[in-house]
């Protein structure tokens, strides 16, 4: 190697791919570089053109366009092109102008090529289409986190501490003490064995904590069958989980033990202390604590710590599905503490109700800049004159509370408070009826948050209920899913980026970029669409994918590639709102484009064309560009 | 099109007497070589782009200890056929030369002489039209230097960058502003030069790598301001 040409070999080692590759490649490449002038305005390679290398941008700028001349990227110092004409029988596929005075290193074919056959990071920087590298990237980040990558069996120790229905309180008690468990799976063992084997064995679970005060305190003769005395309703987990989704369901039922079957039969039991050597068990002791607190005033002092375990969380390598649903479980118990303390102000509500979360929270997907979206389902014996002021004052209790605690009050008034969203159970039938059956672009527009709604407090069945009507309602009723499309497309990624700027895919610039406006929102809304579409119960839409990948209404590998997109721009939007409150700046969704590495840009751009892509197939399949009245 | 020249060079005709006066092989077969014909288009030129680095300014006192070339044509610059020798001085190299172009007396220490690379560097200068940013430093040393290892100098037409950049700077200035100013202040420098072509600020002063500067910044003054197809008479001197 020529020492003197360190000058251009420092160069390209600041430049990926280059800045991944031994010594003896970089002074292979740099020894057969050609170098190229071009003048402002001068096309580099054409259509159909023979390939022989690959252009590494040493100054200047160059704008790479799809077949119909579409602005496809801008590319600065450091930037490569070439390289998928080179991968493909060496015709340019997308040509490539000048467009400020620009000087070109050319790698030839033969080099290239043996950078490509030894080299595999270089390979797969080179090789692999948007979507496969955002693949990568977001396996890796999960790669590299205990929580989304262990499996929840690698934590069994023991069998299942199991105990018969017909068995006595006592006989369990002392089983517990001898095996020295802090819990007991009920089993029934009589049922009748099933064809479809749908039925489970376990039939319940009782806990220490249960002997305490549902025996003890009750003063129950402990010769009662144990049946009498344990909770029915056991959240379990089947034993394939990952770990991160024990810890999501044990923070969003608030229960310390979670039962893992295997076939239907319980293979063992994982407690939260078995979790807790994963997570810093800072969300699960917020939630309890949250429980505990008696006035508003004390919640508020409390909700400054969530900003705190929220930062913990993505300090921890959380993915985004683990922050959004500790984040909304969170603020699920805030709101669920607030409406207990309202009860005990206001005394007992005169007819049932079902407090509704709906949006984010109700998606499983809040983050820590978030509004409140809220509204209340009521009996269909409410009387207006009669109730409304006692629900009013609920309301009013409530999102104040919130205010307070750091949920800022919804800038459209879709709350409780607004009297437009407290509707009986068949109202809200109704309304739901009304909008799906007769769509209308313009009022869906700020509606569809109520289509990811989860009951908080109160009657939950009926939040369930409303669901289930609202899956069988819009499904297959393709006028419907074609407005909801629609409204889907008015919010679109912008192209990439170029230098410090956002570039928009009309060569626009801007200085910064809303993430969750031109990111996430686009992609919920999207994901929103096909998984009404297939009838999914789902809300959180990693959930909602998983339905759409199994139901395989999506191109091969497309619904996985949005995951990845969701994924990555979600945790690129919680990286950067961390990183503010670890500042102390107030944080927001707004992102700089100086504030993001290469890498994150990089992967940016893909998730983007992703998000693009599918809207331009949301577009088509479900008829978008229809006329609507 | 350029200014025609002062007096334009007959190379063919001198390269042919030279050829005949010779007496030293190297050189005979150097001017043997011969030169493209006067007519033949820029864009078919092979170029190669020259430069030194000297222990001083004066090619009467001081030596050359540093050569870097690098061939290329208007559309490319061909860095796997790049090179750069480092020659030891007849003289002790003074203090302030060593921080201009950073070779030190221990660098030195293991290079060779002129008389060793004569050979090397005259095979891959021959029938290529050399390219120089400021000509007399390398046409005058390189004389002086080979006319004292073999008691014969040698000549070469050149296309100077830096002569090209002081007829553009003339063409496009504006009477008025010089007027107004006092002349024009614009530098014709290597570097200055290559900025007003957007090219990059490379480290100056290495011999290869003001090679590949001046290389680089004659291709963007031909797309400039020059057409390709005119005939290379019309650049040398």
């Amino acid at each position: 190697m020529e020492a003197e040409l360190f000058e251009i070999q420092k160069f390209l080692s600041k430049h990926p791919p280059f800045d991944d590759l031994p010594k003896d490649a970089l002074d292979l490449i740099t020894q057969h570089i050609e170098i190229s002038y071009y003048r402002a305005g001068s096309p580099v390679i054409k259509i159909g053109d023979h390939l022989q290398d690959l252009f590494v941008i040493r100054s200047g700028v160059v704008e790479v366009y799809r077949r119909k001349g579409e602005l496809y990227n801008r590319l600065d110092t450091g930037d490569i092109f070439g390289q998928m004409g080179l991968l493909t029988n060496n015709k340019v596929i997308f040509p490539a102008t000048a467009t400020e005075d620009t000087l070109l290193y050319c790698i030839p074919d033969h080099v290239f090529q043996i950078m490509y056959e030894r080299h595999d990071a270089f390979a797969d920087f080179v090789e692999l289409e948007d979507n496969a590298r955002l693949r990568q990237t977001v396996s890796l980040s999960n790669e590299q986190n205990d929580l989304t990558t262990s499996k929840i069996k690698t934590l069994l120790q023991n069998e299942a501490p199991v105990i018969h229905k017909s068995e006595t309180i006592r006989n369990a008690a002392i089983k517990m003490d001898e095996e020295n468990v802090s819990a007991l799976l009920v089993l029934d063992l009589d049922q009748p064995a099933h064809e479809d084997e749908e039925i489970s064995p376990l039939i319940g679970i009782v806990t220490d904590r249960d002997l305490c005060t549902r025996v003890v305190a009750k003063g129950l003769d402990p010769n009662h069958d144990i049946a009498s005395v344990m909770s029915t309703e056991v959240i379990s987990l089947d034993h394939n989980a990952y770990v991160y989704e024990a810890m999501i369901t044990m923070l969003r039922y608030n229960t310390h033990h979670l039962p893992i079957l295997k076939d239907k039969a319980p293979i063992g039991i994982i407690e939260a202390t078995d979790i807790v050597r994963y997570e810093s068990q800072n969300s699960l002791l917020l939630v309890s604590s949250i429980y505990q607190q008696q006035s508003i005033e004390d919640l508020v002092l409390l909700a400054k710590q969530v900003k705190d375990s929220f930062v913990r969380l993505v300090n921890e390598d959380a993915n985004a599905h683990m922050v959004g649903s500790a984040m909304s479980v969170i603020g699920r118990s805030f709101k669920q503490r607030l409406l207990e303390l309202a009860e005990e102000k206001l005394g007992p509500p005169p007819v049932p109700y079902c407090f509704l979360a709906l949006g984010s929270m109700g998606r499983d997907e809040q983050l820590i800049v978030t509004d409140q979206d809220n509204a209340l389902i009521l009996d269909n014996h409410f009387d207006k004159k009669k109730h409304d002021a006692y629900f009013a004052q609920l309301a009013a209790f409530v999102c104040n509370g919130l205010d307070q605690c750091g949920y800022t009050y919804c800038t459209g008034d879709i709350m409780a408070t607004n009297p437009i969203w407290r509707m009986t159970q068949k109202e809200w039938e109704d309304c739901f009826a009304d909008w799906i059956d007769d769509p209308n672009p313009k009022a869906l527009l700020n509606a569809s948050i109520f289509f990811d709604l989860d009951g908080i407090f109160g009657r939950l069945k009926w939040a369930e209920q409303l669901n289930s009507f609202i899956v069988r309602r819009a499904r297959r009723n393709n006028r419907f899913l074609a407005c909801l499309a629609r409204n889907a497309l008015n919010r679109t990624p912008p192209l990439g980026f170029f230098k410090n700027f956002v570039m928009e895919k009309d060569g626009q610039h801007n200085n910064s970029i809303n993430l969750k406006r031109r990111g996430t929102a686009p992609l919920v809304d999207l994901i929103r669409v096909h998984a009404l579409a297939i009838g999914s119960h789902s809300r959180n839409s990693f959930e909602r994918l998983d339905d759409i990948i199994d139901a395989g209404i999506l191109p091969k590998g497309k619904a996985q590639d949005l995951k990845d997109a969701l994924e990555f721009i979600s945790m690129v939007r919680i990286r950067h709102q961390a990183i503010d409150v670890q500042n102390e700046i107030d944080p927001d969704n707004n992102i700089e484009p100086e504030n993001l590495s290469d890498f994150e840009r990089r992967n940016l751009k893909d998730a983007f064309q992703i998000l693009s892509n599918g809207q331009n197939f949301l577009k088509y399949r479900y008829q978008a560009s229809n006329q609507f009245k | 099109m350029l200014n025609r020249l002062e007096k334009a060079m007959d190379w063919e005709r001198i390269f042919r007497a030279k050829k005949e006066d010779s007496h030293h092989s190297l050189l005979a077969s150097f001017y043997a070589k011969g030169l493209p014909n006067k007519d033949t288009l820029i864009e078919d030129i092979e170029f190669l782009a020259m430069d030194f680095e000297t222990t001083g300014l004066d090619p009467a006192k001081d030596d050359i200890i540093s050569i870097g070339i690098v061939p290329f044509q208007l559309n490319r610059v061909y860095l796997n056929q790049s090179f750069q020798w480092t020659i030891s001085p007849r003289k002790q190299l003074n203090e302030s030369s060593v921080v201009i172009h950073g070779i030190t007396h221990s660098d030195l220490e293991k290079a060779p002489d002129m008389s060793e690379i004569i050979d090397a560097l005259l095979s891959r200068m021959a029938g290529k039209v050399i390219v120089v940013h400021y000509n007399p430093i390398e046409r005058e040393f390189l004389d002086k230097a080979i006319k004292e290892r073999i008691g014969e100098g040698i000549v070469f037409p050149v296309i100077d960058t830096m002569y090209l950049e002081n007829l553009i700077r003339k063409r496009f200035r504006n009477r008025l502003l010089d007027w107004l100013f006092g002349g024009s202040t614009e530098s014709v420098r290597l570097g200055q030069s290559r900025e007003r072509y957007g090219l990059p600020t490379y480290t100056p002063h290495h011999a290869l790598t003001d090679a590949i500067a001046t290389a680089e910044l004659l291709q963007a003054q031909m797309a400039y301001h020059f057409d390709p197809k005119s005939p290379i008479k019309d650049f040398w001197i």
